[in-house]
């Protein structure tokens, strides 16, 4: 059976059985569930369905969060974005503008695909999508760069951690933003090595960000997060392809990530104890939001 | 290690997989317990539950996990005003239950034949939970395997038998636990298994001598 328990181990059966990082995946899935390798598939792409489902839904409902915090704020992006003045160009401006899509529907009860986390959902569609309309990226290599994006996770599941409560924001959207990496490189036709790398850049610029959700909600900051967490993603896999290489390991960054995790306080690991959740402007919004004080 | 749609998934109704996707699952596995459909709830919730139930939807999910949804079910954030039009009353109720996982709820089930049943259970995390308690037998129950629970008389032989009826099903056991009240009374028998416990299996456990109630739970 498949066994992979480091990035490294992807590697080396990328390179001993000749097969993308995606097809490990896959295979590791079939095996594990003892399941129908076509079914299997089948799963992923109704994944994306939901995913792509839910960035139309973003980009169109004018509906607010139980708190009134979030909604709106996708179609504001998507408006510019071919808009000649705007700034970051199409890819990352969609990118972002999708990203806050997806979270926009998951404030507001909408239907939408946890990856890893429905905290962190907006990354991997945002960034990926993206990059898929402007290179023209077909469905099958979309599925296939969810598998190589899920193989990432699992091994920073493994190795540290993809729990706010854990290890903080970085474990949700900094883990996000490593697995789109790894995916996006992998789809745009570069190597195992480079997604590895991809992997490491990414979740290194993301390394001891804090989970400090106003009023416990999935909302302030976790949405917006998200928009720079599909960005970042794009940065670390443009980067991975022109051929530069992180000096520290994307094992290690991982093993970083789950020490930084351990010795983060318990106030800044979504308990809303700490940073954000405790700024004057949030705790006015925690009073007016929480059980039996509703405004 | 998890599977690939543990890291990619699961589909959800947001915004939160513990407070929202696992308290459908929690209310879920309430109604399955109850094993009829339930007219009355009474629900405690405690820690991050009791906190932010209704920023994070928990209600709705408790409600649409009684109403039998699924996590993925767009009807969640209509849940509550669907329970009223099908008779069913819920109420919610923030306690402070003490050291326990911080998302655990407490629910009181009646159902329409008048049964009633208690149900403790935590959602640990990504949507998954943990069922603690069913009346006052202590359990572990994660819903994630198919389950089989029996109340049966604390005698020898009883749990021989249950799992000597799975094994000529070709039933494997996965896990196992069996509790009680106090030696010789009423015991309780947990069961999860790798395949389908199949009705007339389950008909068999239900018609052998000693046990009392028996009923099986699909993987939620």
């Amino acid at each position: 059976m498949l066994k992979f328990n480091h990035i490294s181990d992807l590697l080396a059966i990328s390179k001993e059985l000749a097969i993308p990082l995606s097809e490990i995946g896959w295979r590791y899935e079939v095996e594990r569930s003892d399941g129908w390798s076509q079914a299997i598939w089948e799963t992923m792409a109704a994944s994306l369905a939901v995913m792509r489902e839910s960035v139309q839904v973003g980009l169109t409902q004018r509906e607010r969060s139980f708190s009134g915090l979030v909604g709106g704020d996708a179609a504001r992006l998507f408006a510019r974005t071919d808009n000649p003045c705007c700034l970051t160009g199409p890819v990352s401006a969609r990118a972002a503008a999708y990203a806050l899509a997806v979270n926009e529907v998951n404030a507001c009860m909408g239907k939408i695909v946890a990856c890893p986390t429905a905290g962190s959902c907006g990354i991997l569609p945002g960034a990926m999508l993206a990059a898929a309309e402007t290179f023209h990226f077909d469905d099958e290599t979309l599925i296939r760069g969810l598998f190589t994006a899920a193989a990432i996770g699992l091994i920073i599941a493994e190795n540290a951690s993809i729990s706010g409560a854990y290890g903080g924001c970085q474990a949700e959207c900094g883990s996000a933003a490593a697995m789109a990496a790894g995916a996006i490189v992998e789809m745009a036709g570069g190597t195992p090595q480079q997604s590895s790398e991809a992997v490491a850049l990414a979740l290194k610029n993301m390394l001891g960000l804090v989970c400090d959700p106003v009023a416990g909600l999935v909302e302030v900051p976790c949405v917006k997060r998200n928009a720079f967490g599909a960005v970042h993603a794009l940065v670390a896999a443009e980067m991975a392809m022109a051929g530069i290489q992180s000096v520290i390991p994307a094992d290690e960054v991982i093993a970083a990530m789950h020490q930084i995790g351990l010795t983060m306080p318990k106030a800044l690991r979504e308990t809303s104890e700490g940073g954000l959740a405790k700024t004057p402007t949030a705790l006015k919004l925690t009073e007016r939001l929480l059980v039996g004080r509703k405004a | 290690m998890p599977g690939i749609f543990d890291i990619i998934g699961p589909v959800m109704i947001g915004p939160s997989s513990s407070h929202t996707a696992g308290a459908v699952r929690l209310g879920r596995m309430a109604r399955i317990i109850l094993g009829e459909r339930p007219v009355a709830a009474a629900i405690d919730l405690h820690g991050s539950f009791a906190q932010t139930y209704r920023g994070h939807g928990t209600d709705k999910a408790l409600a649409a996990g009684l109403l039998g949804y699924h996590p993925d079910d767009v009807r969640i954030r209509d849940s509550l005003q669907t329970a009223r039009q099908e008779d069913l009353s819920i109420s919610f109720n923030p306690v402070d239950l003490g050291d326990v996982h911080p998302n655990t709820a407490v629910i009181h089930l009646t159902g329409v034949s008048g049964r009633k049943t208690r149900i403790v259970g935590a959602s640990v995390g990504g949507g998954n939970i943990v069922i603690t308690k069913i009346d006052d037998f202590e359990v572990e129950l994660t819903g994630e395997y198919h389950t089989l629970i029996s109340i049966h008389q604390d005698q020898p032989g009883v749990v021989a038998m249950i799992s000597s009826i799975l094994a000529a099903n070709c039933v494997n056991i996965a896990f196992m636990r069996v509790s009680r009240r106090q030696r010789g009374s009423q015991a309780l028998a947990i069961i999860e298994a790798d395949q389908t416990i199949s009705d007339s299996c389950l008909q068999a456990i239900r018609t052998a001598p000693s046990v009392e109630m028996a009923l099986v739970i699909p993987p939620l």
